[in-house]
């Protein structure tokens, strides 16, 4: 599978009855998976639109349905469409008593293999049969087709058996697709959400927690000694937990920086501004935030700034409680200081 | 070429969830000082580091770079990673030790499955264009599979209450295991339908874990342990991932994996079947007889650590060899659904 590419969100709270356990939330992540659709699954899901069936002959005189891009026996390219019906028998299935987000019924339904009159293999779908002993394998059913159909597989909404009469379709998420005027769809788009709980490491834990007091708690490496902030499920030298609590200073100084001049999306900020390695006194690693107070232009590394927190009842567990920091005005630190952290 | 050889292994214990986080730190620290230390190498004696993962398991990008820190990767070393199951990280170390480009190699997988809602994740694993868009989860498209033999008359329900009822009886020997116990095949067969025609004793549990083995060119090998566990053979092969096209009550590409090897003498397998059916279809396609004994683990029906299952097959094959227990041995681990893509390995004592 792919590198998910995300646009996501999560908070944390802290759990009152057992506050030794690691922080966690739920992390809601979504995405569209945007895909053009090439000549073969193109003219599928163009005929799903006109409520066609087509599949494609392989090398083997076989009709596959969905249709398939390169032959399963020989990998060559495969091109010539067959128009098949959209009614066929249900070759094998299961029962889904209680549906999953997204799936093409909300009320408990039957996935099933459907081969459809004129092809030789078989397509997954959904059967709304009511109950397990509504199906059978070798049973007669059709396609319910969407409402409105776009272009894409769920354009079939799911199969009803063939002599039983359309039901209504449940909710489901709405599958995009794009096209110019008049032209055929090129492009499928599907929205993909996944929800998750995420957690927090034990010793990000600790720190999440000191934030909320407005604590900087760092913690160290009990084999090279170095004073990591946020730390670390394992010291990334020595591969072992960072153990000893260190409670850091809000002042420390500017390693490097850059000066944001682009606008972007979600942007907080209006630009030019800058973002920052900040390392604090005391600590082995810096982290990224912001460098306000002062006109951008005159930001140096080794800079000398401290924190400037958010009123105490905007505090929670997040770093967030430190609006940005500015510089005190102390003479800048010397490079060899800090030259082993760039 | 060298062979090469497992000289360790090690794993996280099998559990239905895990406070710990999805980058897998807190179940690999433990068991990689546990596999170097079994192994008397420490981590800078480690050639090439492999591991499998997914990023829809952890539900963000790049997870298995935070992983890398359980490692302690500095100064730099020489990592890899594959978004499958572990079994085939350990193909790529393999591969490196053979190449002669490095004499040891470190293979892990990890996962918790219980992050998210597994078998609709896994959903995602389909073609993205006709099958994905509907979200079928991994059980009931398991479930249209053991139909398919259910009613062909390859098996019975009881067949597959027998398969679990003797993995959970062999999973009491196994104190990594999720679940162990004596269970009668009647009373399973008694339990509501989860997914008809499966029940809850056909599918693996949602399981949180992780694995670590370690491989030596066989030279170096016999250096480190007594008995290394020489991988004689490892082929691995794919079915088509449109499953209308496949018979589904059989799986070619482990047949045709097992063919390329020389399975002659094998005494035990472990197969990484997430259902009950799947067990019955992989010890066909191997061509497995009575003398060979399965899943003496307990097998994954047992605990099913998502991306390291399988890595830890081989490591259950191997430890038999190690400690002296067999002399020829076979793992097999699974990818993708419905046995999409399937690898085996022979394991023997080194001659
Ligand atoms: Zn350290």
């Amino acid at each position: 599978m792919a590198d998910l590419a995300v646009k996501s969100r999560t908070c944390f709270t802290q759990t009152v009855s057992a506050p030794e356990l690691p922080l966690s939330a739920p992390l809601n992540v979504g995405f569209d998976y945007t895909r053009s659709v090439g000549p073969v699954l193109g003219r599928f899901v163009n005929a799903l639109r006109e409520r066609r069936v087509e599949g494609v002959r392989g090398s083997d005189g076989r009709v596959h349905v969905p249709p398939l891009e390169y032959d399963p026996v020989t990998a060559e390219a495969l091109s010539e469409f067959v128009p098949v019906a959209s009614e066929g028998e249900i070759v094998s299935w299961s029962w889904i008593a209680e549906p999953l987000d997204g799936q093409p019924l909300s009320r408990p339904f039957a996935w099933a293999l459907v081969k459809l009159d004129g092809a030789d293999t078989a397509i997954l779908h959904a059967v709304d049969a009511g109950s397990p002993s509504n199906v059978h394998t070798g049973q007669r059913v059709r396609v319910r087709w969407a409402e409105e159909t776009v272009g894409h597989i769920r354009d079939i909404a799911y199969f009803v058996p063939a002599d039983g009469p359309d039901t209504e379709p449940t909710e489901a998420p709405p599958p995009v697709a794009k096209r110019e005027e008049n032209a055929p769809v090129s492009v499928v788009i599907t929205p993909i959400h996944l929800r998750y709980e995420h957690s927090a490491s034990p010793e990000e834990s600790r720190y999440l927690r000191g934030l909320a007091e407005g604590k900087l708690i760092g913690q160290r490496c009990p084999s090279c000694e170095k004073v990591y902030i946020p730390p670390r499920g394992a010291c990334p030298t020595d591969g072992v937990p960072t153990t000893d609590e260190v409670e850091l200073p809000d002042t420390g100084i500017v390693t490097t920086f850059c000066i944001v001049n682009v606008p972007f999306l979600g942007q907080k900020i209006k630009p030019p501004y800058v973002a920052a390695y900040i390392l604090l006194d005391g600590a082995d690693i810096a982290f990224l935030h912001l460098v306000l107070g002062c006109d951008a232009a005159d930001v140096r590394m080794g800079m000398r700034v401290r924190a400037a927190w958010k009123p105490r009842d905007e505090w929670w567990t997040s770093l967030e409680n430190i609006g940005h920091f500015a510089p005190t005005g102390e003479p800048d630190a010397p490079y060899e200081s800090f030259a082993h952290h760039l | 070429m060298p062979d090469v050889a497992v000289v360790g292994f090690a794993q996280a214990p099998n559990v239905r969830s895990t406070p710990g986080t999805t980058n897998g730190v807190e179940m690999l620290v433990p068991i990689f000082a546990e596999v170097l230390e079994r192994t008397g190498l420490s981590k800078e004696d480690i050639g090439f580091w492999c591991s499998g993962s997914s990023d829809y398991l952890a539900g963000r990008a790049f997870s298995f770079i935070a992983a890398v820190d359980a490692i302690g990767a500095f100064p730099p070393i020489h990592e890899s990673h594959v978004e499958m199951d572990a079994a085939w990280a350990l193909y790529e170390a393999w591969l490196k030790i053979r190449m002669g480009e490095v004499e040891t190699a470190l293979v892990y997988g990890f996962g918790k499955s219980s992050a998210g809602q597994l078998r609709r994740v896994l959903a995602l694993q389909m073609d993205p264009y006709v099958v994905a868009p509907l979200w079928p989860d991994s059980v009931s498209v398991a479930g249209i599979q053991a139909r398919l033999g259910l009613e062909a008359g390859l098996w019975s329900e009881k067949d597959l209450a027998e398969v679990a009822a003797r993995s959970r009886a062999d999973a009491t020997g196994n104190p990594a295991a999720q679940v162990s116990g004596t269970v009668e095949v009647a009373d399973l067969l008694d339990a509501p339908y989860f997914a008809d025609p499966l029940r809850a004793h056909d599918i693996a549990p949602v399981t949180d874990g992780a694995a670590v083995l370690v491989l030596a060119s066989a030279e170096r090998a016999a250096d480190l342990v007594d008995s290394p566990a020489v991988i004689t053979g490892i082929e691995h092969r794919v079915d088509s991932p449109a499953l209308g096209v496949r018979d589904l009550t059989r799986s070619p590409s482990t047949a045709a994996a097992g063919r390329a090897l020389d399975l002659d003498g094998v005494e035990l397998a472990e197969l990484h079947a997430p259902f009950t059916h799947q067990e019955l279809i992989l010890r066909d396609a191997l061509g497995l007889g009575e003398q060979v004994r399965i899943n003496p683990s307990g097998g994954v029906l047992t605990g099913n650590p998502m991306f390291s299952a399988g890595l830890a097959r081989i490591g259950e094959a191997a430890n038999h060899i190690l400690d002296g227990s067999a002399r020829k041995t076979l793992a097999h681990a699974t990818s993708g659904p419905v046995l999409q893509q399937n690898l085996v390995a022979t394991l023997e004592v080194l001659s």
